[in-house]
């Protein structure tokens, strides 16, 4: 654990983040300023089409930041899973000569993707204000629902590196399952859309699902529906959790034995 | 355990070392290959192709240790596990100290970053943070001779300049131990000296090195030690001077099995010769003082067209000494010749002597040998590099 975080592993993770982000920009006038504008137009389409065309009611009050943060949160989850995925093949060069920590160009693919959902916050939070958000004390608990998500994330991500080294299919089924995902996710819907309860609360068990509308519940509005409000303190209730520690157990012991031989499958 | 300084002094030791690389004979990089597998009984054929075979050998410390190996021997997949990129399948491998991570010069060098951004990252792979490339920075720079050209792309650089970069940055490392494969290869004159200088610096500082290369001279210059591995076997462990022998060696009768197949092939489209003439010529004998040539000619020639017999010796492709039979020696019909050359002129190297068979009259090619005659003469000889020494006698005074 302890050299985990060695100085040299700073250093190369600061320096393979900072190329990544380079090179995304790079040749474009305005640079930096697009991982701000890119979501902020994403959102304004969405925001125009399901709130001021389709009318899509949440029930509640300040449905944009609502809508916002499960755009919000979604796009890292999509963001992080995608780059993470081809980002062991992708640095092939790296592994095939020289000798650095793996899990390395996973992380900073996955710190990259932080880095995004910080600016992404900040739109949020400029939202909230100017939607005159009441904040609550439950606040500060977004930071542990981040946190959920981007274990979640994380165990997901290192999974796919590894499996893609050795099946590029797994590039094109992540995208369809991802696709499906943010449907059956209440992202753009409110889930008392829903009528059937049953299946309502199957949909929770998803982890994104059960993030999400926590997120919101702390966030925007104590009337959110969440999982706890739903299965009325069953233990049910910890499935999401059950499946984000084994999904992220499963991942690392999965990275770790493909490690071994990423050199010379890519 | 009994004797911690034997021990100590040892490097890397290499164990019983095999790797072997599963190649599917249809790499399957789909899972409806892999499906389409399961459903003939899941049996996909595989190739194992073994790249190293049962290999031991220990690098002590401070040792410039040569591993040399034809292309495909098994040399490079060794370094790469003395490096950790590759697992061994069976046996092992200690390391003794700090290794150096990379086998390569310029790994994760970006194309579309400045040559600035590229040594930073590149510092990083080696375990350098940010202030400390900084201060190292200018130094890289000079030494590199790249000042003009630091915040351009490096995708506007010369080949040439990218290796002087990258080895600006990578004798950075600071590491008691470091592999180095084929850094030679790329660079002009001035490189290499750069090169051969690091590594005298290398020695002097008795630092331990692991050293993959084709350039025997560079080997039999700068190490102490040597194997020679041939088709994932290692042959020999010893002296830089026997294995770059044995190199040579082994190049050579791949070389002549070439050869042969090629002139089988080539027999349609050689120069057109008459049909009337033919020429052999073949090493009959040779000794550390002389080299005996037989030489067998047939013609339908007679005493009013006589010809001769061309000898050239030649070092890498180029012709240092031609001889030919004395032109009154007039040989017609058939016959039998022998050819003693007297080795003792001669430099360490390896050289070939192709023979031909002229009309004396028009001095028209009238055949040629297919044996190229091959000989070495072997030995380590740092102060003489020239093929030939002249017949001379000195004095002293």
């Amino acid at each position: 654990m302890k050299h985990i975080f060695s100085k040299q592993n700073r250093a190369l993770l600061r320096e393979l983040v900072r190329t990544d982000f380079k090179l995304r920009y790079q040749g474009s006038v305005l640079g930096y300023v697009w991982s701000l504008l890119r979501p902020l137009l994403m959102f304004v389409i969405m925001y125009v089409v399901f709130v001021k065309f389709i009318k899509v009611n949440f029930g509640i009050p300040h449905s944009a930041v609502y809508l916002l943060i499960g755009i919000v949160l979604w796009n890292f989850f999509n963001e992080m899973t995608v780059q993470s995925l081809g980002s062991i093949v992708g640095r092939g060069d790296l592994i095939r000569k020289i000798r650095i920590p793996r899990w390395m160009i996973v992380f900073s693919s996955s710190v990259a993707a932080l880095i995004n959902l910080g600016l992404n916050l900040v739109i949020v939070a400029i939202f909230m204000v100017a939607d005159h958000v009441a904040v609550t004390e439950t606040l500060p608990l977004i930071l542990l629902i981040l946190l959920e998500v981007y274990l979640f994330a994380l165990g997901i991500s290192l999974f796919l590196a590894a499996a893609f080294v050795k099946y590029r299919d797994v590039g094109y089924i992540w995208e369809v399952l991802m696709q499906a995902g943010f449907y059956l996710t209440p992202i753009l819907y409110p889930l008392s859309q829903i009528t059937n309860v049953a299946i309502q609360k199957i949909l929770m068990l998803n982890p994104m699902a059960q993030a999400l509308q926590d997120a919101r519940y702390t966030v925007v509005s104590h009337q959110t529906p969440t999982i706890y409000r739903l299965f009325e303190g069953g233990y049910y209730l910890f499935i999401p959790f059950i499946i984000v520690v084994f999904v992220l157990i499963a991942g690392l012991l999965y990275f770790k034995k493909e490690a071994k031989y990423f050199a010379e499958n890519i | 355990m009994d004797a911690p300084n034997d021990t100590n002094d040892i490097a890397i030791k290499v164990d019983h070392v095999t790797k072997t690389f599963k190649l599917p004979h249809d790499k399957q990089t789909s899972i409806k290959g892999l499906l389409i597998g399961l459903l003939r009984g899941g049996k996909r054929t595989f190739e194992n192709q073994i790249a190293l075979k049962d290999v031991s050998f220990d690098v002590k410390k401070g040792d410039f240790f040569a591993i040399v190996g034809r292309n495909g021997s098994g040399k490079s997949t060794m370094l790469k596990m003395l490096a950790g990129i590759y697992e061994p399948n069976k046996g092992g491998i200690q390391v003794n100290g700090k290794l150096t991570p990379f086998i390569e010069l310029g790994v994760g060098f970006n194309h579309d970053l400045s040559g600035r951004e590229n040594v930073f990252l590149n510092g990083a792979l080696l375990g350098f943070n940010r202030k400390e490339m900084e201060g190292m920075y200018d130094d890289i720079v000079e030494f590199a001779e790249l000042e003009r050209f630091m915040d351009q792309k490096l995708k506007n650089y010369s080949s040439g300049m990218q290796v002087r970069l990258a080895f600006s940055i990578a004798i950075r490392a600071q590491s008691d131990m470091l592999l180095l494969d084929e850094v030679l290869a790329v660079g002009d004159a001035a490189f290499q000296q750069k090169c051969f200088d690091y590594f005298e610096e290398l020695k002097r500082q008795n630092k331990t090195v692991v050293f993959v290369s084709h350039d025997m001279g560079a080997v039999q210059r700068f190490c102490n030690r040597a194997v020679y591995i041939k088709n994932g076997i290692l042959l020999h462990d010893g002296t830089p001077g026997e294995v770059a022998d044995m190199y040579t060696l082994d190049n050579m009768e791949s070389m002549q099995a070439n050869e042969e197949k090629q002139s089988k092939k080539q027999k349609d489209d050689g120069p057109k010769l008459p049909k009337d003439f033919s020429l052999t010529t073949k090493v009959a004998e040779q000794t550390a003082e002389k080299l005996v040539l037989d030489v067998n000619y047939k013609s339908k020639t007679t005493k009013d067209d006589p010809m001769y017999v061309a000898f050239s010796v030649i070092r890498d492709g180029a012709s240092i000494a031609e001889m030919t039979t004395p032109l009154d020696l007039k040989l017609t019909g058939d016959g039998h010749l022998t050819y003693t050359l007297d080795l003792s002129l001669f430099n360490a190297g390896s050289y070939e002597i192709p023979t031909i068979l002229c009309l004396q009259s028009s001095r028209k090619l009238v055949a040629l040998s297919k044996h190229k005659n091959r000989f070495i003469i072997k030995g380590n000889d740092p102060i003489r590099g020239a093929s030939m020494r002249l017949p001379d006698t000195w004095q002293q005074k």
